[in-house]
This record gives structure tokens, C-alpha cells and sequence, in this order.
């Protein structure tokens, strides 16, 4: 353990969680902890559970077992939109953008619906506005603000992905598959995002096949295979533990 | 336009048209088609708040409109019940019918979402379907308003606000459809609208955006309800005999999802259109050939929307703009490039 990590509680604790689908055992007795600020790398091969976790931890699927912590505060019996507005968000491996609203209103609803919604925050029309331009602006998105999202092209719908995400202003963001199908200077560009992001101190969980990214971007990684953790510490050590290499490179 | 601006202003055109109307058409038979159109712009745009705006599929329209139908029955022979009781009360008007009416159709609304809306898509349909059979059900073996049987409802001999009873039934459906209207318009500004839209277009992201997905889906239900419940309030006094084959009939749950769907559904104007175009050509044909082609043309004109314009006539209209701004847009960039 790092010494941010022994020093202050975590930010998200996690035990025992265990997720089942019928007779199929998604996710098993996960433990782990995240400090604020850190980088975190999920990794796995595919079916490995890393998107029933998010599920869980962000509350779109139920865990049967196990309890989440987020900030000291138990997230246990807590629907989704509840943990989103404590501060916890996420963006989707395929994005889900709202297709039939332009690219401001998409970012209106987090808006309104997360951060309006906190006590002692109320921004009202202009404020939303301005955040709105200032978040489109953050992606490079800005000249597209009264376009729909089927007139985007693949990175620039992950960018909304993101920019929806972070209007929620979280404190720990799940970014799932930010990166798939992108090409490598597109894979650039999302990394510099989240790293400006952690930067501004949102704590960020990186879920990603493209291993130069989760390598180049993670101060921890954490590898889940067949619904069980088996590995979590430093990149470079993670990288080389026997069982991790098994599960990818095979025997 | 602000809320309160356009409330006065579709009210004072509400009422522009029932004054002009009432001056100028002496025969009774305009007002008896003109009310039913009306009502159908309230049913369409009723369910549009749900269907259109939220993204829900209701087949139940029939099951609110009959209930608020039946509660007014209901009321109608409320002072004759309690007489027995040696309570005097003096018959219920029918302003306060058609707000009894709309709660009770709004809880019914409110009771039908809380138990269904965590189906999603083709199940949350057949589910309000199923609705109108358990509906249909009670009220058919419910004896005090009439059963199987229907039951007469004789009008007041005096119409208030001058006129036949017929205008006074006129009058209160275009008041209703200014009101329903107006709260669709409301609605589609508000951030309830915003979140209703999320909703429609991914429930998944909307509830990771903070947007409470299951509280804005039972306040839609409940809105939609009570509306078609308020529809339906006044019907007892214009048929004047009641019964469960013609208050159920599957025309209105056909015309209340096929309405929005011609005119549009993703703004108010829609239904209206809808509602309009639809009502009218289901009046003529219903005089001037058979009253049984309605349903025909309702299913050829839903087919050929469905297939040539699915977002209906609104869609093509809003289609037609980004077109032309596509057009300018680009005009302006080869201009901005030239110099």
C-alpha cells in the first residue's frame, strides 16, 4: 500500500462484493480500495467482469453481496442516480448519448439533474450555459454545441461521453472503454483528457483493453480474471506477476 | 414565448374560436364533430406526455378515459344516493365532474406506473393493455353504474353560459385542450421536459446523469392519466347513455397513439396537428360515407406515416429547416473560404 492510501481513508472501499447472474458467477468476493487522486488501470481479459464491477459500484446492477464505502458513506441499497449525485460517475463502453438532443442539452441534463440538484447549488440559466460552453470547449467540441450526436464522429462521441460525465462534477469517475475502436493519435487525445481531469482532481478508474494506454496513463493497476481480483499494485510489478501474464498470454 | 404568455394567448384564441363559432354556426351537428375533435386533441396530447415525451407506449387510454367517464356517472348519481340517506346535496357540476375526473384517473395513472414502469418497451405496452381489460372488467360488473347494461344520463335542463348544452360541452373542451396543451408546452421547456427526454432516448445514461428516472415516469404517468381522465369526464352528458362497448372503445386508444404519430411527437404542436387532421377527416368520412371506414383510415394513414414520414408531419417540417440551415451553413463557409 502507498502511503496516500494508509494515511487518509479511501475514497472508495470495497469488500466482498459478489455478483451473480443465474448459476454464472460474475464477480466474487472483490476486494479493493481507491485513494482520492489516483490513476487507477482496470484491466482483464473480455467476460472478465470488469463492467458488471462498474454496474455494481455505480448501482445500474444490484450486488448480492459486499458493501461499497464512497467516502466513509455505505452506498449499499442506493439507486444510481443517488450515487451519481454523491459523485460518482461513469461513461459507457458503447456511448449512450441522448440522440434526439443537441450536444448542450445533452450536457444540461447533468446539469440540472446532478449538480442543481446538490444542496447549496443552484447555477441558474447563464451559469448552466456558460458551463455547458466551458465543458464542450474542455473536449474540443465547442463548434459542434447545436449539433446532434449522430453528427459526431466516433472520438468526438466519446468526448461527449466523457464531457457528460464529468458535468456531473465527480469526485471519482469510471471511465469505461473511453478508447476502443480509436486510432492511436485518438487514443492521445482521450488520455490528455483524463489526465487534465485527474489533474483537476477527479480520482479516475480507466477501464481499457489498449494496453500502452492503461500503462502510460495508470499509477496502479488492478486485474481482474474470471470475476476475481488477482492482482493490484504498481504497473510495472502488476505487469509482471506470473498469474497476470497466464491470463493474458495463455500457459 | 414565456408559460404565462402563451397560457393567456392560447387562452384568448381558445376563446376567440368558441365565440366565433358559437356566432356564426347555428347548426348543432358542428358542435357535436368540433367536441369531438377537441377531445382528441386532450387525449393526444395527454398521451403524448408519456408516449411522445417519455418514450412510454400506453394502449390504455381507453381504460383513464372510461374512468373519468364513470366517475362522473358516478357523481351524476351521487345526490339521488345520498337522498335515501335524508342527505340533500344539489347536483355535481360538471366543471367539478371533470376535476374529480382527472384525480381519479391521475391516481389510477400513478398506481398503474408504480406497478408496471419497471417493464420496459413492448411489455410496458401490453401491460396498460391489460389494463383496460381489468378496467373494463370492474365497470361491466359494477351494477350502480349501469353494469353490462350502460346506464342514461339525462343532461340539466339549463346549459350555463347561454347557448344548447351541446356549446356548454364545446366551451369546456376547448378549455381543456388550452389547459392540456399548455402543460404539454410547460413541460417540454421545463427541466421536467429535459429529463423526460433523456429518458426516451436512454434510461441507462439518464439515471447516470442524476436524473431520478422512476419519480419522472410516475409523475408522466399520473399527468397523462389525469388528463385523459378529464377527457373523458364529460362524455355521460354527450352521449347521454353511458356503457362500457362504446366508453372502452378501441378507437380511443387508436387515435391517441395514432394522432402524435401523424402530427409528431416530439413537441406539442403535434398532437394538435394530429388530432386536427385526423379528428376531421374521421367526422367527414363518418357523415359523408360510413362511420365504420374511421378505423380504415386511421390504419392507412398511421401505415403510410410510419413508412414515408416517421417523425411525422412536424418531423418533416423541423427535416425541411436543418436542411436549408445545412445549405446556408455551407454557403457561408465557401464564401468565408473565397475571401
Amino acid at each position: 500500500m502507498s502511503a496516500a492510501q494508509t494515511a487518509a481513508a479511501p475514497l472508495l472501499a470495497v469488500s466482498g462484493l459478489g455478483k451473480r447472474f443465474g448459476g454464472f458467477v460474475a464477480l466474487e468476493n472483490i476486494d479493493l480500495t481507491i485513494a482520492e487522486g489516483e490513476r487507477v488501470g482496470l484491466i482483464g481479459p473480455n467476460g472478465s467482469g470488469k463492467s458488471t464491477l462498474v454496474n455494481c459500484l455505480c448501482g445500474t446492477l444490484r450486488n448480492e453481496t459486499g458493501s461499497v464505502l464512497f467516502d466513509g458513506r455505505p452506498l449499499d441499497g442506493l439507486i444510481a442516480h443517488e450515487r451519481t449525485r454523491l459523485g460518482l460517475a461513469r461513461s459507457f463502453q458503447l456511448p449512450k448519448p441522448f440522440h434526439t438532443l443537441n450536444l448542450i442539452d445533452n450536457l444540461r441534463v447533468p446539469l440540472l439533474y446532478t449538480v442543481n440538484a446538490r444542496p447549496g447549488h443552484s447555477l441558474s440559466d447563464t451559469d448552466v450555459r456558460a458551463r455547458c460552453e466551458e465543458l464542450l470547449q474542455a473536449v474540443a467540441l465547442a463548434d459542434k454545441a447545436r449539433r446532434l450526436p449522430r453528427d459526431l464522429t466516433q472520438v468526438e462521441m466519446r468526448k461527449l461521453e466523457l464531457a457528460r460525465a464529468v458535468a456531473t462534477e465527480p469526485r471519482l469517475l469510471f471511465a469505461d472503454e473511453a478508447m476502443a475502436g480509436l486510432s492511436p493519435s485518438e487514443v492521445e487525445e482521450i488520455i490528455a483528457v483524463l489526465l487534465r481531469l485527474n489533474q483537476q482532481g477527479i480520482t479516475i478508474v480507466l477501464i481499457e483493453h489498449i494496453m500502452r494506454a492503461v500503462m502510460s496513463f495508470s499509477t496502479r493497476l488492478l486485474v481482474l480474471v474470471a470475476g476475481q481480483k488477482i492482482a493490484d499494485g504498481l504497473p510495472q510489478e502488476v505487469m509482471r506477476n506470473p498469474e497476470v501474464e497466464r491470463a493474458y498470454l495463455g500457459e | 414565448m414565456r408559460t404565462g404568455t402563451f397560457l393567456i394567448a392560447a387562452a384568448l384564441v381558445g376563446l376567440a374560436i368558441v365565440v366565433l363559432t358559437r356566432i356564426f354556426f347555428t347548426n348543432e351537428y358542428f358542435f357535436f364533430a368540433a367536441y369531438v375533435v377537441l377531445q382528441y386533441i386532450v387525449l393526444s396530447t395527454a398521451w403524448n406526455i408519456l408516449g411522445g415525451y417519455t418514450g412510454y407506449i400506453n394502449f390504455g387510454t381507453g381504460a383513464f378515459f372510461a374512468i373519468g367517464a364513470y366517475s362522473s356517472a358516478v357523481l351524476h348519481k351521487l345526490p339521488a344516493l345520498l337522498k335515501t340517506f335524508d342527505i340533500l346535496i344539489p347536483a355535481v357540476p360538471l366543471p367539478v365532474m371533470i376535476v374529480v375526473g382527472g384525480i381519479v384517473s391521475g391516481i389510477v395513472g400513478l398506481g398503474t406506473g408504480y406497478l408496471t414502469l419497471r417493464l420496459r418497451g413492448v411489455f410496458f405496452a401490453i401491460a396498460t393493455l391489460a389494463l383496460s381489460v381489468v378496467v373494463q372488467t370492474l365497470i361491466v360488473n359494477w351494477d350502480y353504474v349501469g353494469g353490462s347494461r350502460g346506464i342514461y344520463i339525462i343532461r340539466p335542463a339549463q346549459a350555463p353560459l347561454g347557448g344548447g348544452y351541446i356549446q356548454y360541452l364545446y366551451t369546456l373542451m376547448m378549455a381543456l385542450s388550452v389547459i392540456s396543451v399548455c402543460i404539454a408546452r410547460w413541460i417540454e421547456r421545463s427541466r421536467l421536459g429535459l429529463g423526460f427526454a433523456a429518458i426516451r432516448d436512454d434510461e441507462l445514461a439518464a439515471e447516470a446523469g442524476g436524473v431520478p428516472t422512476l419519480r419522472l415516469k410516475l409523475i408522466a404517468t399520473t399527468l397523462s392519466g389525469a388528463l385523459m381522465g378529464m377527457a373523458g369526464a364529460p362524455l355521460p352528458y354527450y352521449v347521454t347513455y353511458l356503457d362500457p362497448g362504446s366508453s372502452f372503445n378501441l378507437a380511443y386508444a387508436v387515435n391517441s397513439v395514432a394522432m402524435p404519430v401523424i402530427g409528431g411527437m416530439t413537441s406539442w404542436v403535434g398532437p394538435i396537428i394530429g388530432a386536427v387532421i385526423l379528428g376531421t377527416i374521421q367526422q367527414l368520412a363518418t357523415v359523408t360515407i360510413s362511420s365504420a371506414l374511421n378505423l380504415l383510415i386511421v390504419g392507412v394513414l398511421l401505415i403510410l406515416f410510419v413508412i414515408i414520414a416517421p417523425n411525422g408531419i412536424m418531423g418533416l417540417i423541423s427535416a425541411r429547416q436543418r436542411r436549408r440551415a445545412a445549405i446556408i451553413e455551407a454557403a457561408v463557409q465557401q464564401r468565408q473560404a473565397a475571401a
